[in-house]
């Protein structure tokens, strides 16, 4: 299945890069071929307990997926005009330069390399994520720097095959990498003990680790090696895509510093009787013209608030302590709470 | 008047009617039209990169990989450059494809000749063996002997022999001998063994020829090549260590490891082509004229002669060009590999891929080494095609 997905990939790559031109793609169009399509082709992860998974009716669900579901409210009006495409570590960046998808919502680390040199643009930070090791507490041990000599899974295609290389170098210890293309195979080899810790970013280790039989005979090591800035990627080269993507994020984490919630959007839109606080009205739009700015109606960051609720709700529903990852809001809280999460003014 | 354009005409209809001039100018046509189509492409994907912004070309080869790999035939760090990492993974390609060929040639002679036996039990062992095998998707025989080996015993149980190899679920973990300089002096011994016995083939062959008497060239082709080097240890002694392998806190540490990914693969790729092989070999042996076999009866030969001597000699014409196929094949499948994650080419490129974003460059890399591993595999096997055939006319 993998293999094929691969080989159908490489040659969708190679056909992608020399196919099109013959009609030609257009700069700045994205947002017409969205509306013309009347779809947001949204690319997600293959699944990953609550960031893109699919639930009993066979619907995809997370935080991922919500970010996507707003957009598409942004921008259609309609939250569920979505084509969802499922991509592993490998495969998301060629599906995008490619076109295959517009917007891609897949755990994907902010770095250098990947905004400057792969034609890519990063539109913002939903999750400030960091990379760790989860191991059985039977290993006994306690920290990272125990795991001289230790076998380690490793999920390929992601940074994490960079960051474990350079820790296991500055800390002068030696380990087997056992790198594995799916999170499933990852996962599969480390509860057959083929290696001793699995690593990944940690809210993907508590994810993994709320899938098996015995969560708590597994603990996550309190190292966090890394930096992992998780965000929304756009091609390089449509400002206006990029714009639209990257305030319909901030519009999310505006909306909870502002108390606009799924529950009282509709009121304080209202023009007469909303709110009456002159930074939620040019949010929602009942005054000014941002979403004209944008070249969206003017309720677009009303509808995607309606649809899926604010950063806050957004990461209670699928990540927070009361769902099966447990997750604390971290550095993901608001910058006046504590965190780093801090959106620009909507002025 | 007429009379020259008439024959002008006749003549544009001679052109036309000429196989020969008419062959060359569709051939002309052809290759012309292939050009422009591959110029097409090339210019059109040179183009879209530029557009998409994306840089192009195999500069990136000497950057620093900074991932590591687990199983390395030569040396290599996190530090070594990309180009090197290609070089190891195309490495364990060759690793597992030369192993896989060797046993699965093994296997497939075996059990094409168990197939024909006579004994109704071993010719049915050998049937369910191959229609077992070669009606289950390579994939999934990967992913079945991969979770086979992952349920062997933990690190901590390991089915040890003679504690100095050990048997768990993260691989084989054997002693890895380590050579002394006097060492030098056995292997050029080896070395003088194996070129002695080819001259002595020779001489064995030419004076049969002539004579027609026989010399034992098998054993002494053992005494040469391993009996010279071993009576030397009685003098130097054996200028070889060993690193046992010992249990540390997570692994074993020292020796060297054959990792569950290695032997998954390549007892899949093995089984799986060497049903195939058997077939090959079946269909070889069959081939050969039953007055042969009758003849060399009558003429008395044993039948361990009559196989080496009558039968192989005729089957291996039939059989080499499909052997050929099976073992390109067996090549390619190899990179079914990404899945258990055994690191060969293909897994290690798209590793490349996804951190360097070259997707073109990388694919092209693959194309290139699987392209030249299978002319060399040709090149070789229809070289000793060419010999085996020649057999037949003298």
């Amino acid at each position: 299945m993998i293999a094929t997905t691969r080989r159908v990939l490489s040659c969708a790559v190679l056909a992608a890069f020399a196919l099109p031109g013959i009609v030609g793609s257009a700069h700045g169009a994205t947002l017409d071929d969205v509306r013309a399509a009347d779809e947001l082709k949204c690319g997600i992860n293959t699944g990953l307990a609550g960031f893109a998974n699919t639930d009993d009716a066979g619907n995809w669900v997370g935080f991922d997926v919500d970010y996507c579901k707003a957009l598409a409210a942004a921008v259609l009006g309609d939250a569920s005009k979505i084509q969802y495409v499922s991509l592993t570590g490998k495969n998301r960046f060629p599906a995008l330069q490619a076109g295959e998808i517009e917007v891609l919502a897949r755990n994907t680390t902010w770095t250098f390399s990947r905004d400057v040199d792969l034609g890519l643009t990063f539109v913002g930070v939903n999750y400030y994520d960091g990379q760790g090791f989860l191991g059985p507490k039977s290993l006994g041990v306690s920290s990272a720097t125990e795991l001289d000599g230790a076998s380690v899974c490793i999920q390929t295609g992601t940074t994490t095959e960079l960051n474990l290389a350079d820790f296991f170098r500055t800390h002068n210890m030696a380990y087997e990498p056992v790198p594995i293309e799916t999170n499933s195979e990852a996962r599969a080899a480390y509860e057959a003990d083929r290696c001793d810790v699995y690593t990944s970013d940690a809210s993907g280790l508590a994810a993994t680790k709320a899938t098996f039989d015995n969560p708590d005979d597994h603990m996550v090591l309190p190292e966090i090696i890394s930096k992992e800035p998780l965000g929304p990627v756009v091609r390089q080269g449509d400002d206006q895509w990029a714009d639209i993507t990257r305030w319909v994020l901030n519009a999310l984490i505006s909306a909870e510093e502002l108390g606009v919630t799924q529950a009282n959007v509709e009121a304080l839109a209202q023009k007469d009787g909303g709110s009456d606080n002159p930074e939620v009205q040019r949010l929602l739009g009942s005054e000014g013209s941002m979403g004209a700015m944008l070249g969206l109606d003017a309720d677009w960051a009303a509808r995607a608030i309606m649809a899926v609720g604010n950063y806050s709700e957004i990461f209670e529903r699928h990540l927070g302590p009361d769902t099966r990852l447990g997750l604390e809001r971290g550095l993901n809280a608001l910058y006046s709470a504590g965190g780093i999460l801090y959106s620009p003014p909507f002025r | 008047m007429a009379a020259p354009s008439s024959t002008r005409i006749e003549q544009l209809g001679y052109l036309w009617t000429d196989e020969r001039l008419r062959g060359i100018a569709f051939q002309v046509l052809a290759v012309a039209g292939l050009a422009l189509f591959f110029a097409f492409i090339i210019w059109n994907t040179a183009a879209n990169l530029k557009h998409a912004g994306l840089a192009s070309g195999y500069g990136f080869l000497l950057d620093p990989a900074s991932f590591d790999i687990n199983q390395r035939l030569i040396d290599y760090t996190s530090t070594s450059s990309y180009g090197r990492a290609f070089l190891v993974g195309g490495l364990n390609t060759v690793l597992v494809a030369a192993l896989g060929i060797a046993a699965a040639t093994f296997i497939g002679f075996v059990v094409g000749l168990m197939r024909l036996s006579t004994n109704f039990l071993v010719s049915r062992i050998a049937t369910v063996y191959v229609e077992l095998t070669r009606n289950v998707p390579l994939l999934l025989q990967i992913i079945f002997w991969w979770v086979v080996i992952l349920a062997l015993p933990r690190v901590r149980d390991s089915i040890s022999v003679a504690d100095v190899v050990f048997l768990n679920n993260r691989g084989i973990r054997m002693p890895q001998p380590i050579f002394e300089d006097a060492f030098q002096f056995i292997l050029a011994l080896f070395v003088a063994g194996c070129i002695g016995t080819f001259v002595l083939a020779r001489w064995a062959r030419k004076r049969h020829d002539l004579t027609g008497r026989t010399f034992p060239v098998g054993w002494s082709a053992i005494g040469l090549i391993f009996g010279l080097p071993a009576l030397s240890t009685l003098f130097v002694g054996l200028p070889v260590d060993l690193d046992i392998p010992l249990l540390g806190r997570f692994n074993f540490e020292g020796g060297f490891n054959v990792t569950p990914e290695l032997i998954a693969l390549w007892l899949a790729l093995s089984l799986y082509t060497g049903a195939f092989i058997s077939e090959v070999v079946r269909s070889g042996i069959l081939a050969v004229d039953k007055g042969q076999i009758e003849a060399a009866r009558a003429v008395g030969l044993p039948p361990g002669l009559r196989t080496r001597k009558i039968i192989l000699p005729q089957a291996l014409r039939v059989i080499i060009p499909p052997l050929t196929n099976q073992y390109l094949n067996l090549t390619k499948n190899s990179s079914l590999a990404v899945v258990i994650g055994y690191q060969d080419i293909v897994s290690i490129g798209e590793t490349v891929l996804n951190q360097s974003g070259q997707a073109l460059e990388v694919i092209s890399i693959y194309m290139a080494f699987y392209l030249t591993l299978s002319l060399l595999t040709s090149v070789l096997m229809n070289w000793y095609n060419k010999r085996t055939a020649l057999v037949r006319e003298r």
